[in-house]
């Protein structure tokens, strides 16, 4: 309960999906070899940790931001400029997490002070107006960012898949760097998801949340809103931005489509949407549904399209497209916060009725 | 305080002109700094009439934000179909698009802009019923449906017209430049600003002359009011939501000839770029979506001749400028 920070899944069904989720993936490099099943794995673990911290802003103070894919990107950008300049060694991590992570809170400072004193909707837009110069600069620097391209670079030696740590014939398994590189993501996703259940369970977190209900209520009461939500806006930019370093670490890769383009920022709404707002596990679930349907789900479309060409209907084809699979998520996006805007996790918590504390008001 | 006989007219209130001379004093500012007289003329002719387009296609927004407090984040959704809809005209009739008569040439632009605006408003009859209205009141969930709304509708924009650009040529007679002296005026330019300016009168007069524009503008300054005095303000609603998506879709049109292209991620840059006039102007004020509209354009114009890196960033510059200014945008007319 102490590591939960007090606030269990509170739904037996929930709580056995977590661990199942939760097993599976710390097991599979051994579970599931191949590198797809790995990548899938690792991108849950990042998107997890991102979502969640999303989920601190949209969920429980109710502020929507388009931003939050920036400082994803300024994370990813940082480290990979660093490792890129410096060679692979440990003092260019170091350099690219002293000067990301600062850099993403000063940034989040900066819009939270201009923005956050007027209504929720402003703050929308700016933060939409804001990251797309920002993304518009990343591939304009190109002597700095790489442009288009994007910049490659090379981990240190510790973490390359030729390093081998435990041979084969010990367990039969071999752990080498790039399993090390997949069990630091993971590591550090959950310690920041940790941290965010640690930060919204504790009375900041309940500050927020009464904002959320009710901004003038909760200002009557003495609460400084502005300080508040800036304050919550830099947390989740943090966490965003140490998302955003782990993503850069795995790829060994940071570009404009990885990292800072507008559809992951979809990518990140579909899933706090699916998963449940306001519950920080919600983040779990919806990343790994969402990942999972972008990885199989769209070969499954490839065949069902195949056959509905074959069978010589119309617009179905079209329709089925493996590259079509975000019409049938946004369709299931507005379903979902129509009918169930709790998420997955609120459903399962109070048991298919719409009766509980609803979190999206 | 003067007392006021029967007869005298009412008080009027002081007009605020200060936004009206700021984009006149930034294009007067620019003489000097560009040099050239020659080219501060195509370059203010090329601002106004980018300025029009996009005014075109933010002031269904505002006007749907000031009367209902809804913000319609999908608003991007209806540029692109309002574009594909009219490739549907166009590429067929294509000789007419390359005849050299400039009659030949509007009789075939006329009804594709008039298709594309009453698909356009259809879709929004669609998504105000389907999307907005069950979760009216709750703008967190406006955020998100018509966010997803937006997917889906480029989504299936794809799904139909296929990912590729489709090219949209300019017609014959709307191709090159009036020279007047030496100065070069675009003809599609002069024609998107008369478009723009037409729309802009048609709104002013309806807003400011009928017994409608007095209905809506009330219910943009007080909702409650107005339907405490049994007005339907949700058909009203409804009315302008249609009428701004069918103007979207205009623009949207007139932005594909500008560009002479049609793709589906259109919406998305231009949805940025209405925010920002929207937020200038202030929500819910025509007037101060058209100043807004002309600002942000000038300062790409502008920007974009005299110093090409800072084009990327001015736009959120100007913003920042304008709200450090007048932190509600330049004319405040919603109570909210």
């Amino acid at each position: 309960m102490m590591i939960l920070s007090g606030d269990p899944p509170r739904s037996r069904i929930l709580t056995l999906v977590l661990v199942v989720i939760i097993l599976a993936l710390a097991a599979t490099p051994f579970l599931f070899p191949g590198a797809k099943a790995l990548n899938v794995a690792a991108k849950i673990c990042v998107f997890a940790a991102l979502v969640a911290s999303y989920d601190l802003l949209l969920g429980y103070t109710g502020s929507v931001s388009f931003a939050h894919t920036m400082f994803y990107g300024i994370g990813s950008y940082a480290i990979a400029i660093a490792l890129y300049g410096m060679g692979p060694n440990w003092a260019a991590v170091a350099t690219g997490i002293i000067v990301g992570l600062p850099l993403a809170a000063l940034l989040a400072l900066a819009i939270g002070l201009f923005s956050l004193r007027v209504a929720a909707i402003f703050f929308a837009m700016i933060t939409l107006a804001v990251a797309s110069a920002f993304q518009v600069l990343a591939l304009q620097l190109s002597w700095l960012t790489g442009g288009e391209d994007g910049r490659s670079f090379q981990l240190p030696e510790l973490l390359r898949p030729g390093t081998v740590l435990i041979s084969k014939n010990l367990f039969g398994f071999e752990v080498n760097g790039r399993i090390l590189t997949f069990y630091l993501v993971f590591a550090v996703s959950a310690l920041m998801i940790l941290a965010l259940l640690r930060v919204v369970n504790s009375p900041f977190g309940r500050v927020l949340q009464a904002i959320r209900e009710n901004r003038f209520r909760a200002e009557a009461l003495g609460f400084r809103t502005v300080f508040h939500l800036t304050y919550a806006n830099c947390l989740a930019a943090l966490v965003a931005a140490g998302a955003g370093i782990l993503n850069a670490l795995w790829l060994r890769y940071a570009g404009p489509d990885t990292s800072l383009s507008f559809s992951i920022m979809l990518d990140i709404l579909l899933m706090i949407v699916i998963g449940g707002m306001g519950t920080i596990y919600g983040a779990i679930i919806g990343a790994t549904i969402f990942i999972l349907a972008q990885n199989y789900l769209q070969s499954l479309m490839g065949v069902a399209s195949k056959a509905a060409s074959e069978a010589g209907l119309p617009l179905l084809p079209g329709l089925l497209h493996p590259d079509r699979w975000l019409l049938w998520l946004g369709l299931l996006f507005i379903a979902s916060v129509y009918f169930f805007p709790t998420g997955v996790v609120g459903r399962l918590r109070h048991g298919g009725s719409d009766k509980g504390r609803g979190a999206s008001h | 305080m003067t007392d006021l006989a029967a007869n005298d007219p009412l008080p009027k209130p002081k007009r605020d002109i200060a936004p009206i001379l700021l984009p006149i004093a930034v294009a007067l500012l620019m003489i000097p700094l560009i040099g050239s007289t020659s080219s501060w003329l195509t370059l203010t002719a090329a601002s106004l009439a980018m300025g029009m387009m996009i005014f075109i296609m933010a002031s269904g927004l505002t006007l749907v934000f000031g009367l209902m407090d809804v913000l319609n984040f999908g608003h991007g959704a209806f540029i692109a179909v309002g574009a594909y809809v009219a490739t549907l005209v166009l590429a067929p009739l294509a000789t007419s698009i390359q005849a050299d008569s400039l009659w030949t040439n509007l009789a075939v632009l006329a009804p594709a802009a008039l298709l594309s605006m009453a698909v356009s408003g259809v879709l929004g009859l669609i998504v105000e019923r389907v999307l907005i209205l069950p979760v009216y009141g709750q703008h967190l969930k406006q955020i998100l449906m018509t966010t997803g709304g937006l997917i889906v509708a480029e989504q299936t924009l794809y799904a139909l017209w296929g990912p590729q650009i489709i090219p949209m040529p300019l017609p014959t007679s709307l191709r090159g430049s009036f020279i007047l002296g030496d100065v070069a005026i675009a003809k599609y330019r002069v024609l998107a600003m008369l478009i723009g300016l037409a729309v802009f009168i048609a709104i002013q007069l309806v807003l400011n002359r009928t017994k409608l524009g007095l209905l809506i503008r009330a219910g943009v300054e007080n909702r409650e009011m107005v339907e405490a005095l049994g007005y339907r303000i949700r058909r009203l609603f409804l009315g302008v939501f249609m009428t701004g998506s069918a103007l979207a879709g205009l623009g949207g049109v007139m932005w594909a000839l500008y560009r002479e292209q049609v793709h589906a991620s259109m919406s998305d840059d231009l949805t940025v770029l209405i925010f920002i006039v929207v937020i200038i102007g202030g929500l819910g004020s025509i007037g101060g979506c058209f100043i807004g509209a002309i600002l942000v354009a000038m300062v790409a114009n502008y920007g974009g001749f005299l110093v090409p890196k800072l084009a990327l960033v001015s736009n959120i510059l100007l913003m920042v400028a304008i709200l450090m200014w007048r932190p509600r945008g330049l004319y405040a007319v919603t109570s909210r």
